[in-house]
Formats: C-alpha cells, sequence, structure tokens
C-alpha cells in the first residue's frame, strides 16, 4: 500500500488525526520556523531610538587619523641620502666618500659590472615591469630561469620566487601554519618571521635565543600535554623557525641539535638564511652547507636576496611537495606582481658568481668577517660587540644602557655621526621597538664586506674608537 | 504539514477537497472553521473563500473604527461587530500575521532564486545567471568532486611527503583534493610563461602536458598573442623609448639595489624625487613609496589602524587589504560590494553601539575600498563615499592599484574621474605595477599622515627601499603622463585607453555577453560562470593568439567564473576587432553568450 501513497492521501490521514496531535505538529512547525527567523540578538541590546541615535551620532569625535604625528625634527624624518652607489665607499653628500659599514651588500655584488650587464641586457627584452602576478603573463622565463637555478643551486627539488625580501618569509610561513597549529621560534627572528607568525594565527612560543635546551624544555612539556590529549595532537602541526645567522644579534643557529630536535619531536624545520645565504659554507649555500647537514632535513629554506645576493626579492627552496604549495596559498606570491624581469636576471648572474667562485667569496669574507670581530672587541671599555666572529653582521651595544630605549638610541645616534667625520658610514640598527616581539637592545650594527682590506679595518676600528670615545667619554 | 499546507494559501484548494470527501467530519478541517461556528452564521463547507472576506473585513473595520467597507462586496454583520473583539481576535490576529508570513515567505523564495538588483545606481547593470544555469554550476562541480573521490578511492594520491613519517599531515584535506582534482585538470590555464616584453603582443612560451595536467613542460617553441592579461593600462611596458633608457642610465649610474631600508642606507636622491613628484601628480602634500605594491597594504595598515578602531571594508577587497586590515588589530565589517545604502547602515549602526565587546565608543572609523576592482571591473562610487564619509566623520582609504593613470582625463584615478578632491580622500593607496609599467606602492595624503608613517611603517623600517631602475620608470612614465616632458604622449595615451576601453565594452555587449563592471572600466570580466568553459576559453583564444585570464573559485565565487580582459593604450582597432572576433567565435563554441537583454544592432564608433 506505502507506495500508493500521495500527496492528497497523507493530507486527508492529517485530517483524521486527532485535534491534539494536530496542536502539537503545529507548535512543532512553528518552533521549526522561530528558529529559522530568529534572530541572536544579546538580550541586553537596547534599541535607540532615532533622536538618540542622532545625538550619539553627533556626540562620537573621533581621533584624529594621525593622533600623535611625529616631530618635525624625529630622526627618522631627517633619514641620510645617498648620493651615487654605495659600494665600498659612500658619498654621503658630506663631501667625502665615507667607507661603507652600513649596507647588507656583504658580497659586494653592486660592484660587479657583470650583474648590471645582465640586468641591463634583460631590459633590452623585457623592459623594467612585469605587469602582472605571477598567475596572470607575470611569469617570464627569465623567472623560471632563476628558479631552477635557485633550485639547482640547493640541491633542491623547487623554488619560489618572490618580489620582496619582507614578503618571503612574511608570506611562507602563514601557507603552511594554520590556526591551531604550534610555531617554536627563536626569541630573537627578524621582524619578517615575526609578521609570518602573527598571520599565521597559530600559537607562537618563543624559546631562549639560540638555546636548543630550552626549546628542548618545552617540546618536553608539550609532549606531556599531547599525551594526555591524544586526538588534538594528532591534528596539530608543529614547526621550528630560526634564522641561519640571527640578522638581530649575529648569532650562528646552533642547527646540528635542532636537527635532532626536529626528528625526536617531528617538528617541521622552516629556515630563513637570508643573513646565511652566500656567506656560510664551502659551497656558499648558506648554514645547511656549513655544518653539512642535508636539505632533507630542512623543510623549508627562506631567503630574501636583498642581503649578500645583491638583488631584490627573496625565494624559497625545498621538496616540490612543500614548495610549490606556495604557488597557491603563499599570498605575496598570489597576489603581488612578479619581480621585474632585470632584477631576477641580475640574480641568476649572481647564482652563476657563487657557483663559479662561492668557496673563494665564502673564505675571503669570513676572514674579513674575523679579522674585524677581533678589532672591534678593543674598541672601548663602556661597550660590547655580539655576534660569532664569521658573521658579516655585527651589533655594538652599550655595556650599560641609561634604562630608557630613546637616549640609548640618541646615544648612539651620536657616535654614528661622529664616526662620519672619521670617514666611516655605520647605522644604528633600526627597530621599532613597540612592534617588536622582544624588541633587540638598541645597537650599531656593522656589515662587513667582503672586500675590505687590513687597512680600511684599521680606518674602521680607529674611527669608531674615536668616535666612541669622543661620546661615552 | 498542516500548517505548510495553509501557508500555500491553497485554502480554497483545501475546501474543495472536503467537499469531494465526505467521510471527513467537517470539525476537523480547520481552526478557521470553528472559530466561524460558534458566530454560527454559516456550514463549514462554503467556508473557504469567505474566512478570508470576513477577516478581510474585520482588519478593516478594526482600522477605520467599525466604519463599513464596502470593499468585500458583502454587507457587514451587525452580530459580528459587537463580539468580535471577544471572540475572534485571537484567530484574527493570528491569521492576519500568518498571512504576513505567507506574503513575506513567498518573497525570501522568491528573492533567494531571483536576486533584487540594486546595482543600476553606479551604471553597473548586473545581469544574474538564472537558476538553471546556477544549477549547472554546482553540477559541475558535483561531478568534478565526485569523479576526484572515486578515483582517489581507487586510486589514493600518491604525492606523499618523503622523509617525514609519524608527521601530522602538512595540507588540509579539502584545499589539496581541490587542487589534485579541480585545478590540475585546468591549471595549463593559468601560470603561462612569457618570454617578451609584455606590451600589446606578447611571445607565450608553448606547454603540454604529458600525464594529465600533473605535470607542465615547455616545448620549446612560442606563440605570439594579443595580450589582453597583463595590467599594461597605460603602455609602459615598453622595451625602448624613454621609460627604457633612463631605466638603463640610472642601473649603471647606482646599480640595481641599495641593500639598506630607508630609515638607514636605502634613501636616494632618487627616492625623494620620486615621492615629490607622486605627491604632485596625485595633488595631496606629500607621498611615501615601497618596493611592492601588495607590502604596501600589509605592512602599513598596521601602522595606521589598531585595536579599537573600526573599518569598513567592501566585501570585494583585495587580498593584500584583507591582510593588512587583519594584522591590524582593527574590527572589521564587511559592507555589500560598492553598495553606500548598506555602507551607511553598517556604519551608523556601528557608531551607535560602539565596539561589541567593550561597549567603548571606536577610537576612529575608517572605510577601505578600492578604485577599480580587478576581478569585478567596477569602479568605486566616490561622490557617495565622501557623503558617507563626512556624515559619520570616517576616513577613507582608496586603494587605487588599478585605477591610478587608467581612470580620469589626467590619469590621476579615480579623484580625477570624478572630479573631486584628492584632499577629500584621506588615504591614497596605489601600485606602480600596472599603469606605470614598474613594480611598488605608494601611500599619499597629508603631510601629517605621511610623516606618521616614516617613522612607523614596517617597510621603512624592515625592506629594502625601492631597486633605483623601477624608480627611475616610474619616473619617467608619470612625467609623460602629466605632460611634464613637453609632449602630448601622456595625453595621447590615456585617451587611447579611454576609447578603447568604450568600443570593447560595448561590442562585447552587444554580441550578448555579459560584462560586468562599469563602462568606463579597463578591466572588463565576461561571464562565463563555468568552469569547463573558462579553460576552453583560454585555451582557444591562445590557438587563435589571443592571451587572455580566466578566473574561477576561489578567486570569485563559486557562480561568478568568468574570463577577463585588461585593456592597454598600445592595442589598436585592429588588435580590439580580432580580439572581439575571436572571442565571439569561442562563444558560439562554448555557448556562452549568456545576455538575455536585447540589443540594439547599430554599428559601435571606435
Amino acid at each position: 500500500m506505502a507506495s500508493q501513497w500521495n500527496v492528497y492521501e497523507s493530507f486527508q490521514a492529517l485530517l483524521q488525526a486527532g485535534p491534539y496531535h494536530l496542536a502539537l505538529e503545529g507548535v512543532l512547525v512553528m518552533c521549526v520556523l522561530w528558529l529559522f527567523t530568529a534572530k541572536k540578538k544579546p538580550s541586553k541590546m537596547v534599541r535607540l531610538t532615532k533622536k538618540e541615535e542622532e545625538d550619539l551620532l553627533a556626540d562620537w569625535t573621533p581621533e584624529p587619523l594621525v593622533p600623535q604625528p611625529p616631530p618635525l625634527d624625529h630622526p627618522n624624518l631627517h633619514t641620510r641620502t645617498v648620493y651615487g652607489k654605495a659600494g665600498q665607499y659612500v658619498d654621503l653628500g658630506t663631501g667625502q666618500k665615507l667607507l661603507n659599514l652600513a649596507t647588507q651588500s656583504f658580497l659586494n655584488m653592486g660592484e660587479r659590472p657583470e650583474v648590471e650587464e645582465a640586468a641591463v641586457t634583460c631590459l633590452h627584452g623585457y623592459g623594467v615591469g612585469s605587469c602582472g602576478p605571477r598567475g596572470f603573463y607575470g611569469t617570464t622565463d627569465v623567472h623560471l630561469n632563476l628558479e631552477e637555478r635557485l633550485a639547482a643551486f640547493f640541491n633542491c627539488e623547487a623554488a619560489v620566487l618572490y618580489s620582496y625580501g619582507f614578503s618571503t618569509s612574511a608570506s611562507a610561513v602563514p601557507a603552511y601554519a594554520k590556526n591551531g597549529d604550534i610555531i617554536y621560534a627563536d626569541e630573537c627572528i627578524n621582524f619578517a618571521l615575526q609578521r609570518g607568525l602573527q598571520a599565521s594565527r597559530s600559537r607562537i612560543v618563543y624559546f631562549k635565543h639560540n638555546d636548543p635546551d630550552d626549546l628542548h624544555r618545552l617540546l618536553k612539556e608539550q609532549a606531556i600535554a599531547d599525551a594526555k590529549d591524544q586526538k588534538r595532537a594528532n591534528a596539530t602541526r608543529k614547526f621550528l623557525v630560526v634564522e641561519g645567522v640571527y640578522f638581530n644579534t649575529g648569532e650562528v643557529c646552533a642547527l646540528p641539535e635542532l636537527v635532532v630536535l626536529r626528528r625526536q619531536y617531528k617538528l617541521r624545520l622552516f629556515l630563513d638564511e637570508s643573513v646565511s645565504f652566500g656567506t656560510l659554507g664551502p659551497h656558499c649555500r648558506g648554514i645547511t652547507d656549513h655544518f653539512n647537514i642535508p636539505m632533507t632535513e630542512v623543510d623549508l629554506l627562506m631567503c630574501s636576496l636583498e642581503l649578500g645576493a645583491g638583488g631584490n626579492g627573496g625565494f624559497c627552496v625545498g621538496t616540490s611537495f612543500v614548495v610549490e604549495h606556495q604557488r597557491l596559498s603563499g599570498l605575496g606570491y598570489c597576489f603581488s606582481a612578479s619581480l621585474p624581469p632585470m632584477l631576477a636576471a641580475a640574480s641568476i648572474k649572481v647564482v652563476d658568481i657563487l657557483e663559479e667562485e662561492g668557496a673563494g667569496l665564502v673564505q675571503q669574507l669570513q676572514d674579513t668577517s674575523t679579522q674585524m670581530h677581533r678589532a672591534l672587541t678593543t674598541l672601548h671599555t663602556k661597550v660590547n660587540i655580539t655576534g660569532a666572529e664569521l658573521s658579516p653582521i655585527k651589533h655594538i651595544r652599550l655595556n650599560e644602557s641609561s634604562g630608557d630605549r630613546q637616549s640609548d638610541e640618541a646615544v648612539l645616534r651620536q657616535v654614528v655621526q661622529k664616526a662620519e667625520e672619521y670617514g666611516v658610514a655605520v647605522t644604528v640598527a633600526s627597530y621599532l621597538s613597540d612592534r617588536e616581539a622582544n624588541a633587540p637592545q638598541p645597537s650599531i650594527r656593522i656589515t662587513v664586506h667582503k672586500n675590505l682590506t687590513d687597512a680600511q679595518i684599521d680606518t674602521a676600528r680607529d674611527a669608531l674608537t674615536h668616535a666612541f670615545t669622543d661620546v661615552l667619554g | 504539514m498542516y500548517l505548510v499546507t495553509l501557508l500555500d494559501g491553497r485554502n480554497q484548494n483545501m475546501v474543495a477537497h472536503t467537499e469531494v470527501s465526505p467521510q471527513v467530519s467537517p470539525e476537523k478541517i480547520l481552526t478557521a472553521g470553528e472559530c466561524s461556528k460558534t458566530r454560527g452564521s454559516e456550514s463549514v463547507r462554503s467556508k473557504g473563500p469567505d474566512v478570508l472576506c470576513e477577516q478581510n473585513e474585520i482588519v478593516n473595520h478594526k482600522k477605520s473604527n467599525h466604519v463599513a467597507v464596502a470593499g468585500s462586496g458583502t454587507v457587514p454583520h451587525p452580530k459580528k461587530k459587537s463580539y468580535k473583539e471577544e471572540d475572534c481576535s485571537l484567530f484574527v490576529a493570528f491569521f492576519t500575521f500568518l498571512s504576513y508570513g505567507v506574503l513575506l515567505l513567498v518573497g525570501y523564495i522568491k528573492e533567494f532564486f531571483v536576486p533584487v538588483t540594486t546595482k543600476e545606481k553606479n551604471r553597473e547593470e548586473i545581469e544574474l545567471c538564472s537558476p538553471f544555469t546556477n544549477f549547472t554550476i554546482y553540477l559541475s562541480y558535483g561531478v568534478l568532486f565526485f569523479v576526484g573521490y572515486v578515483k582517489e578511492f581507487f586510486y589514493p594520491p600518491s604525492t606523499k611527503e618523503k622523509n617525514r613519517e609519524g608527521y601530522v599531515p602538512l595540507y588540509i584535506g579539502f584545499e589539496s583534493f581541490y587542487t589534485r582534482n579541480v585545478y590540475r585538470r585546468i591549471q595549463d590555464c593559468w601560470n603561462r610563461a612569457i618570454c617578451s616584453v609584455p606590451g600589446a603582443e606578447i611571445d607565450l612560451m608553448e606547454r603540454y602536458t604529458p600525464d594529465y595536467g600533473w605535470t607542465i613542460k615547455h616545448t620549446g617553441k612560442t606563440i605570439r598573442c594579443i595580450n589582453v592579461g597583463s595590467y599594461n593600462y597605460l603602455g609602459f611596458a615598453e622595451n625602448k623609448g624613454p621609460c627604457h633608457d633612463a631605466a638603463e642610465e640610472v642601473t649603471r649610474e647606482v646599480g640595481i639595489t641599495t641593500s639598506s631600508p630607508r630609515w638607514e642606507l636605502g634613501t636616494m636622491e632618487i627616492h625623494r624625487k620620486l615621492e615629490s613628484l607622486v605627491a604632485e601628480f596625485l595633488g595631496v602634500e606629500d607621498a611615501i613609496t615601497f618596493g611592492m605594491g601588495f607590502a604596501t597594504n600589509v605592512l602599513n595598515l598596521p601602522s595606521l589602524l589598531g585595536p579599537g578602531c573600526l573599518v569598513l571594508s567592501d566585501e570585494f577587497n583585495h587580498a593584500s587589504l584583507i591582510l593588512g586590515l587583519r594584522l591590524s588589530g582593527a574590527t572589521v565589517k564587511v559592507f555589500q560590494h560598492n553598495n553606500p545604502e548598506d555602507l551607511e547602515k553598517k556604519l551608523r549602526e556601528a557608531i551607535v553601539y560602539g565596539h561589541s565587546r567593550t561597549r567603548r565608543p571606536w577610537k576612529k572609523a575608517v572605510i577601505v575600498v578600492e578604485g577599480i576592482y580587478s576581478m569585478e571591473g567596477s569602479i568605486c562610487d566616490l561622490p557617495n563615499l565622501i557623503r558617507i564619509k563626512n556624515k559619520y566623520k570616517a576616513y577613507l582609504y582608496v586603494d587605487e592599484a588599478h585605477s591610478i593613470g587608467a581612470l580620469g582625463s589626467h590619469g590621476g584615478g579615480v579623484t580625477d574621474y570624478y572630479g573631486v578632491d584628492p584632499k577629500e580622500v584621506d588615504m591614497h593607496m596605489g601600485t606602480f605595477t600596472k599603469s606605470f609599467g614598474a613594480a611598488g606602492g605608494y601611500i599619499a595624503g597629508s603631510k601629517d599622515l605621511i610623516n606618521h608613517l616614516r617613522v612607523t611603517s614596517h617597510a621603512q623600517v624592515y625592506a629594502a627601499s625601492m631597486s633605483p631602475p623601477v624608480a627611475q620608470q616610474i619616473i619617467t612614465s608619470m612625467v609623460i603622463i602629466m605632460g611634464k616632458d613637453g609632449s602630448t604622449e601622456g595625453r595621447r595615451r590615456i585617451q587611447q585607453l579611454s576609447r578603447n576601453v568604450k568600443y570593447f565594452r560595448q561590442r562585447l555587449r552587444q554580441m550578448g555577453f555579459i560584462v560586468y563592471g562599469h563602462d568606463d572600466s579597463p578591466v572588463v570580466p565576461m561571464i562565463l560562470y563555468l568552469i569547463p568553459k573558462i579553460s576552453m576559453f583560454v585555451r582557444e583564444l591562445t590557438k587563435r593568439g589571443v592571451a587572455g585570464v580566466g578566473v574561477g573559485f576561489p578567486a570569485t565565487k563559486i557562480t561568478g567564473g568568468r574570463m577577463r580582459f585588461c585593456l592597454s593604450a598600445a592595442h589598436t582597432k585592429e588588435m580590439l576587432d580580432k580580439i572581439l572576433k575571436e572571442v565571439d567565435e569561442v562563444g558560439y563554441l562554448t555557448a556562452s553568450h549568456y545576455s538575455r537583454e536585447p540589443k540594439s544592432q547599430e554599428p559601435i564608433e571606435w
């Protein structure tokens, strides 16, 4: 019989049902309708009358767009201007050429005419801009070539190119780490990485600077928590984010210990090699090369091309399983115009140079860095120098801080000014101290260039000694 | 069940049914029946239509203070008047609400399937797709997913990670499923490589796939195509001419990089020159520039906004704006695309009721919109936005990534286009990638604003400053647009683009395609709806020598698959005619002439 039932008959059956049944059914239907239509309003919401609303609107005075415009004599409104090219020497318009210890081109790539020539040759073919993101005809064979070369340089399967150094690590991390994941990060990672961590919305756990033991402690704690909630642990990815050479301290990362922890606790190791690329390892490949750790230990290697490589943009390398994901999920990759081809062409030339003379370049830079480090240790009794000897980045910090960041910075700025008078261009490391997760102590950042001669190192030491003595007494 | 039938408004049918089925007892028909029985006037059987009549009367009586209304055609019964208040009020009230309910429900259902469009105000006619097309869109995804699931059931995906046994999977399941089963099949339509300047014509590198899209290889051959994919609005993507020469000179003079942020030693003369020129071009006090357009939004919005600030953001804002706002920590409310009424409503409500958690008033309110929306082709309704912003003391942030250079008789973007004083917009943002054929972005506005950014912007402190040849390309192209080089070349380009846009859009519409966006917008989205049509369109057009861009989910709504043409001043009329001819042919191949509006067949002048 069941197959004979149609709308009409079921309606008839409904009519035969008792009134209580119908009433109940009616109430149920109303409830369903109410559930669908009722809007969830906070119970304390009070609707205001039109008049009251108008009064409130008239009453509301927003703060100005810029509540506290910086004073016109703010030091960062009057940055120094570079005239001409910033090479071994730099012209800051003071009438004399200053020894450059400030720009981060460790390998002096800007002074290699072949790099410029490669850029200009590409300019003749492709113009300046790429006029589109990588997905929409912004990819040229130059980009593909550079990616291929970088992947081969690192012995990796794939590379992905970004058009801005900052956006490289800031986009790469949130492409993988999502809400609910855990990221273990060194407390001194650079600001771009911090932005990446923030954008990922994961739980961020900072461990003590370059201290694998502290990381191990944190991981053990987490392992205990995981054992209690296995289900959640099975859905939580864990990342470890470190730098090869820390931009903010100049220390070399203790990678071998971290690799052991990665294996033991199943972390995904994301390594920022912005400083170490081209400055460490017999093949210039950075920290993995330096410690002779195979690339398979690292999940993703992120690197800016704006420092040692003397170019623009940045890249990530790794297995194609990991890296290719960024082509759809790396926001800074998908939604940004691609790197101007001429700048990519210059970077290809840099890779050529690194492949050909890599070992020599690194050795020379490390020797110079060590020499500079030793020259600077006896600078002044009231300052100390941090960073590994072979790191091209060194920070000079005051032994005794006045307790106030701004006055420390003012003191250091005076030193910088004095140093200029003695013929050396250095810079106070710039930080947005209120935005940094762990703002580093104010410092003067010294960048060692590969081509520094012994005489120039002596000049630098003398100039800085005089400058510090003049200011600190 | 009972009520639902009632809601359908088929009271008459019900009565008819009761008449042909005598076994049903009259008492069980309706509460309405019982109610009228108490009135004791008529039998239940002929109740249906009359119930409504009487109810009308009663309602009318109520409203007109017992004055009889002749509308229903029956003379009101004096008895009814006397005790309707005691006896029928509950029922009547219920029925009144019910009838409204029915009306509203029918309305909701109708508008769910055929939404009312309010877009005409901004001269954007959006033709909506028919329910059938809608159905086919979901069907096509359904088929793709179904095939994918079946396939992966028998052949689980082989793209497993090496050396990471026992790890939590790196990717979320559905995302990679979508990539493998939908995107993979059509991925040859994107990420295509070119080996020439992205001008009016490009050399596309031919590719093939030996394994159904898993890998893509280059054949080594190139295809010459007309380029309607690049954002080369004013045609400054050139490998000869003044811009190229100047860029070359600067490269030789100062190199390609500064390797230092602006705060340290990354400020060159050329950067200062660029910033004052941008400020002059836009007609504002000052400007600040950055090396990447995307980063301009992402790294500066956090300096301008913070927790306690209210942001009204257009629903189709670019990913960089969304990310920047998220990083800023401000409260973001999204309003309907280009809909000033919705914006005003939401802004008003938010200001009146304050922060929804802390109940404190907002520090400030900022409206964030784009000049031209890159996927919709629409132009923001600037005059209304300014009216609203002034009325509610909000601030306005306009992202002119696509509109700067491409709109307005002087190329000055939306303010120029609408003839609005640039100072009415508090924060101008734009990029140099598009109209200027370079890279990077700017923010411009009052002196205070820019000074504030100079000391707080992340990009000033941590990112290397703009590459000098790129800066030079912007300077030279901007000088040409402004006519400061003494020629009329800039003017010519702007006019050429404007005529190209009008001609191309009108012709496409005339052919019967659905074209989104504003009539003057150089971004021309043409609706195709279905994913397979997008890929076929892109592939067929490439064969015929036209390089266009297809866009589908997730870049658009699921029902918004489209082709997008970006016009350029470098296109000639002959090129446009060729593109139109090919698009028309492929349109017939794929049955994509979706527009049902009547078209005039008058020839369109260039």
